[in-house]
């Protein structure tokens, strides 16, 4: 088969840095910001609010409930006088403190396993309607570059939201409770000595903060170095033939040193800020712990404290510091999952391009009249790749359209289908407005054989299926001989029950867009839009193709996007785009007479095959 | 102890030991430093809880006493004391997570390189019968899992350290306390046990459900155009939300299970020190400790609570990085070929063209393989063949003449490109030899054999490099690139990229199109000046007009011989021979008008004609 213009279509080609797009939102969206706007977005959170402070505060009680402990049996066991051990007092204490423990490991069960399900269900609301927002982007924002941004959002953005969940969250939420809680005892032993523990620990914020931006732009270098060492690795594999055909193995041996080093590097550096973190929190408690013991025995009569709540209070630094710890390590994952928590809400939020009316207009069954007026349409960035393009095509005839790469062929064949809107212009089939047209009637009216043969992981009768919901297997059956492709259907191993694989990688790709002809056959739209492929297909399955192209398109009206001749001969009329407009339009053996970009296309095609 | 049912048993957990032990050995001194911090953090953590009970005893309690003495010097000495514990619990605990960090690094960068090597070194058939995916992965996540288990082990062994330590300082503080303790830790160990076994299988399946997860997703959006002109977003909406659903019941029941455990996990130690401090009365009241040993001996069950949490860690570790080592294992397990350190029998480069002689050359293709998800720790990875062995070539034999071009035409999987890379010297044949110039193409030093053979092949692979890079593989002699690039038509689309041929592929959004990237695999070949030039289907997605153009001026402007897998009948036509492959073996060899005789030739040839209009 001869390709005309291999490579990439630049229709389709990346966009960057916009703001209204739904992929790179405004970084510069504040967290609280982006909380309440996630707290509209699932109303599930703001019941979970209440358990939230529920769960924290159990978690405090049982955890101060042992200093609390310990100060009681000084001071009112008698221990802090040299005395007799009052028993019965501190055993009913005990009682009291392991009621207490229980009620708390009970409540925190309770309110954790709550307000796990509450994250849970808003997760799930989160990941199905990123996933089903990006079904209705306009096609426009369907490319390779996208698509990877676009998964990014429903699986990893949505993950790191649900890591931060599973750890991050809780320790947010019973940190800071347990370290109210540990000051507000300290207070009500001896307000001093409380403000001198939070001052003590008040220089440790800054400190964390410094090794949180170090830490960050480490683990960015990190990132980025594993990224840099597994492309290096992808090379050794994916090029191993070319990399033994011309003896460079020592080469790429330095490649994959030079990047194994590096990661190792940047590891190591984005380590050594984690091993301080605890640190710093055990240094300044111990700090803190100096002041409370030296302060605490110098001015004991002034600040009226008893031995055992001096000892209680020293007893609470020491675990003070844990939770200080803990909350400055999670703030590294909370930054991330705030940051993918504004990504998703974004996408969620971001404008749909092509709405469906309800309940829309309906057209007749039948070979479709298209009337075409001043149509005008660019991507979100990028120039205009249609402008001012106006046509008319009577029903039942078949156009084949030819242009070079970056002409606008493709997008003017996706507009006839609506999978974009134009900026400027209309498009009316049979009459009506397609922007007007139900999206039922639009989907029975108008079908497209994408270029792309992408078959679902399903069996090949599934597949068909798909063209229209609810078809039997007669109809089916019906579709298949409409084509005359019974002796294929045959060979296939289990018939139409084989199964397509992934993305349809069972079959070729020839046999896959033999597929998406009886699907399309099976749906019997009046108007058909082909798009023909450029790879090369074996001559048996092309025959085959060939075949069932001519009779499909028997009796409806055919636009093809043409990169062969024989197609182009076939038709009735042929449309030449050049740099978004129509060029040149007429039956083949006219054009080929006219001086113009037809007269050099069908050189080639000829130039190329003789 | 008794373990859970489906515990790592005995032999699992013998392996992960000896796995850490060999990981250790390959870098003893980070290892040491860590292990030795870890000694002082259990001593900085025993030592704190001693001060603390020092303090309550000969500061605090004898300061509150009627006609006390107690003033600043003895509380400063309390701070001294304090001082000095913080900082050798802070160093070690440095120490111990930094060199436990490095230690793991140094290994995995070690495992690295060693799979380096492998891929680079091993012969082509490795490859052809492995994954590319499950190679990357090998060098990504296995590695990182099978070093996994080093993490916790200087904590683990720093809880020993600390385990010891209490129990010296709880029998030395009282007997009686001693034992309740005794049997307190044990119970949080098991405890902890149970909580890490239970979450095994749940946890592996969320991770399932993630996976299953997002390849939906990426089915989906693939397919998003179709799912587009078909209407059927809802249809796939309802797909994703069941997989979802199952996902979000899955983390529901692991965070079910961890409530549980969490909050038991929270309490323990509470409990256990209630009980201390209502037996610690009785034994205060009978005279046997003090005050301050009892504050001792609770600040220390505060304390270790933690630790004894990193020992469920690292149990739970222990199965998952001895699989990943396995998994590593199975590429270590093939013969790397021997390194040629002395250059054998190095030919001058044969300045003209080359004879080629390939003499009844079989080839079997080996089996394919790939590894069993579902693999458990003690039957280590399977390896689950998805292909049989398949003849692919049997007893070819031609010869090629020096300057001839000959043309290798056949159907789908003739064994085209198997003959290409037999020819090539990349593969060794089952049986038979293809000799270039006389001598066996196999046995030509490997960094050198290009000069002599050049394969081009029909996916252009490009290095994430320049395009001189590309071509040359170092400095490059500006003529003959200049040379090269213009027989392969490449001269043109490059002098306009940004920076020539200094251009990096790939990068700021240099895209080559696929008949460029395969004019510059072409160069690639032509730039070595070889006696032989091996071209499998390697145009075919250069524009036809192009084409031509670099094969009239490969036969024209080059003395070297030339071997062509032809697609199309105008590259046929243009070959002084044709050598027709039909299932593996020669059906028929000679001019292309006199072959066209051959019913299958012709039908063959006639399907390409009528394929390209």
């Amino acid at each position: 088969m001869t390709v005309v213009d291999p490579g990439v279509d630049p229709d389709l080609d990346p966009e960057d840095g916009v703001a209204s797009n739904p992929y790179d939102p405004d970084e510069s969206e504040g967290a609280i910001s982006v909380i309440r706007r996630g707290i509209a977005a699932s109303p599930e959170l703001k019941r979970g609010v209440w358990l939230t402070a529920a769960m924290g505060i159990s978690v405090a009680l049982g955890q101060l409930a042992v200093p609390v402990l310990v100060q009681r049996t000084i001071d009112q066991g008698g221990l802090s006088d040299s005395g007799d051990v009052d028993i019965p007092a501190v055993t009913r204490l005990v009682v009291v403190v392991v009621a207490v423990v229980l009620f708390a490991a009970v409540a925190n069960w309770r309110t954790q396993r709550r307000l796990l399900q509450r994250a849970e269900e808003t997760l799930y609301r989160l990941r199905t309607d990123a996933f089903a927002k990006v079904h209705r982007l306009s096609v426009a924002d369907h490319n390779d570059t996208r698509k990877g941004i676009l998964l990014a959002r429903v699986t990893s953005d949505v993950e790191a939201l649900a890591q931060f969940v599973q750890w991050g969250f809780f320790i947010w939420v019973t940190s800071p409770v347990l370290i109210l809680g540990m000051l507000a005892v300290l207070a009500v032993y001896s307000w001093p000595l409380a403000v001198v523990v939070a001052v003590c620990f008040m220089p440790a914020l800054p400190l964390f903060r410094w090794v949180q931006r170090r830490q960050l732009q480490a683990n960015d270098a990190h990132r980025t170095a594993v990224g840099t060492m597994l492309s290096s690795f992808s090379e050794a594999v994916t090029g191993a033939a070319v990399i033994r055909a011309y003896g460079v193995q020592t080469r790429q041996a330095e490649h994959l040193q030079r990047s194994i080093d590096l990661r190792y590097r940047t590891k190591l550096r984005a380590n050594r800020y984690m091993a301080l973190v605890f640190v710093i929190a055990d240094l300044f408690a111990a700090i803190a712990f100096s002041g409370v013991l030296v302060l605490g025995v110098m001015f004991r009569d002034q600040l009226g404290i008893e031995a055992g709540e001096l000892v209680a209070s020293l007893f609470i630094v020491l675990l003070i510091a844990g939770p200080i710890a803990q909350l400055s390590e999670v703030l590294d994952s909370t930054q991330g999952a705030v940051s993918a928590w504004r990504k998703v809400l974004h996408l969620i939020d971001s404008p749909v391009d092509v709405a469906d009316p309800v309940p829309g207009l309906v057209t007749p069954a039948g070979p479709v009249a298209i009337e075409v007026e001043d149509l005008s349409f660019s991507y979100r960035v990028g120039p205009r790749v249609l402008d001012g393009v106006s046509i008319s095509i009577p029903s039942g005839t078949n156009v084949a359209i030819v242009g070079e790469t970056g002409s606008g062929k493709t997008t003017f064949a996706k507009l006839l289908c609506r999978l974009a809107d134009p900026q400027e212009g209309s498009i009316r089939l049979n009459g009506v407005e397609i922007r007007e047209m139900s999206g039922t009637s639009r989907l029975d009216t108008v079908r497209m054989v994408p270029q792309d043969g992408f078959l679902f992981d399903a069996s090949i009768g599934d597949n068909i299926r798909f063209g229209r919901p609810g078809a039997t297997d007669d109809d089916i059956a019906h579709a298949v001989d409409l084509l005359e492709l019974g002796w294929w259907v045959e060979r296939l191993p289990d018939g139409l029950l084989t199964e397509a694989g992934e993305r349809g990688s069972n079959l070729s790709v020839g046999e896959r867009q033999l597929v998406a002809l009886i699907r399309a056959a099976l749906a019997d739209p009046g108007l058909l839009i082909l798009d023909e492929a450029t790879s090369a297909v074996d001559p048996e399955t092309d025959a085959a193709l060939t075949g069932a192209i001519q009779r499909l398109s028997a009796g409806r009206t055919v636009v093809s996007i043409a990169h062969r001749l024989a197609t182009a001969e076939a038709s009735d009329c042929v449309v030449v785009f050049d740099a978004g407009r129509i060029a040149q339009m007429g039956p083949h053996h006219e054009l080929v007479q006219e001086p113009g970009i037809y007269q050099r296309l069908h050189q080639a095609w000829i130039g190329a095959t003789r | 102890m008794d373990l859970p049912a489906h515990s790592p048993s005995r032999s699992v957990l013998g392996l992960g030991l000896r796995l850490v032990v060999r990981m250790y050995r390959m870098h003893p001194l980070a290892a040491s430093v860590a292990v030795f911090g870890a000694f002082l953090t259990a001593i900085g953590i025993v030592g704190s809880t001693v001060v603390i009970g020092w303090v309550t005893d000969n500061v605090v309690l004898p300061s509150f006493e009627p006609g006390s003495t107690i003033g600043l010097t003895d509380a400063l000495w309390g701070v001294v004391a304090v001082a000095c514990v913080a900082v050798i619990r802070s160093a070690g605990s440095v120490m111990r997570r930094y060199y436990a960090g490095m230690t793991t690094q140094q290994v995995e960068r070690s495992l690295r390189e060693r799979l380096g090597r492998y891929y680079l070194q091993l012969p082509m058939d490795f490859h052809q019968r492995s994954m590319a995916g499950r190679l990357i992965a090998h060098a990504d996540n296995d590695t990182m899992m099978a070093t996994h288990v080093l993490d916790p082990v200087p904590f683990t062994l720093g809880t020993f350290f600390l385990l010891i330590f209490a129990a010296i300082s709880l029998i030395t503080i009282d007997l009686t306390i001693a034992v309740i303790a005794l049997l307190i830790f044990p119970a949080m160990y098991t405890l902890n046990r149970i909580y890490t076994v239970r979450i095994e299988a749940p946890t592996a399946a969320v991770q399932a459900g993630v996976g299953r997860v997002s390849s939906l997703a990426h089915e989906s959006f693939d397919g998003a155009l179709v799912v587009k002109t078909l209407g059927r977003a809802e249809a796939e909406s309802e797909r994703f939300n069941a997989s979802s659903a199952r996902l979000r019941n899955d983390r529901i029941h692991v965070g079910n299970l961890r409530a549980v455990f969490e909050s038991s996990l929270d309490a323990l130690p509470s409990l256990g020190i209630a009980a201390v401090v209502l037996i610690g009365a009785y034994r205060i009241d009978a005279g046997a400790m003090s005050g301050g040993d009892l504050v001792q001996v609770v600040s220390l069950f505060t304390l270790l609570a933690f630790p004894m949490r990193v020992l469920g860690f690292f149990l739970e570790m222990v199965p998952r990085s001895v699989v990943s080592h396995r998994r590593l294992q199975t590429v270590w397990n093939e013969r790397l070929p021997e390194v040629r350190t002395a250059p054998s029998s190095e030919r001058p480069r044969s300045s003209r063209a080359s004879t080629l002689e390939v003499r009844n050359v079989s080839y079997t293709y080996p089996a394919v393989s790939r590894l069993d998800d579902d693999e458990d720790a003690e039957a280590g990875p399977r390896l689950i063949q998805t292909q049989a062995p398949q003849e692919i070539l049997k007893d070819v034999s031609f010869s090629v003449a020096p300057g001839q071009v000959v043309a290798i035409v056949g159907g789908t999987a003739a064994g085209k490109s198997t003959l290409c890379s037999l020819i090539a010297g990349l593969t060794r044949p089952s049986a038979g030899l293809v000799a270039l110039d006389g001598s066996d193409v196999i046995e030509l030093p490997a960094d050198t054999r290009a000069d002599h053979v050049s394969l081009v092949f029909q996916e252009s692979f490009l290095f994430a490099d320049t395009i001189a890079e590309n071509i040359a593989f170092g400095t490059p002699d500006r003529t003959r690139l200049d040379a090269a690039m213009a027989i392969a038509a490449a001269d043109g689309f490059v002098s306009e990229l940004p920076r020539g041929v200094e251009t990096v592929v790939g990068e700021r959004g240099v895209t080559l199109s696929g008949g460029q990237r395969q004019r510059i695999a072409l160069a690639r070949a032509l730039y070595r000046q070889p006696g032989l030039i091996i071209l499998d289907d390697a145009t075919s997605a250069v524009d036809p007009v192009v084409e031509k153009r670099i094969l009239d001026a490969l036969r024209n402007q080059l003395d070297t011989t030339a071997v062509i897998v032809a697609q199309r009948l105008s590259t046929i036509e243009l070959a002084d021979s044709v050598v027709f492959l039909r299932k593996g073996t020669v059906a028929g060899a000679g001019q292309h008008g006199d072959l066209l005789q051959l019913p299958a030739y012709r039908s063959l040839v006639e399907a390409y004609e009528e394929a390209s209009t």
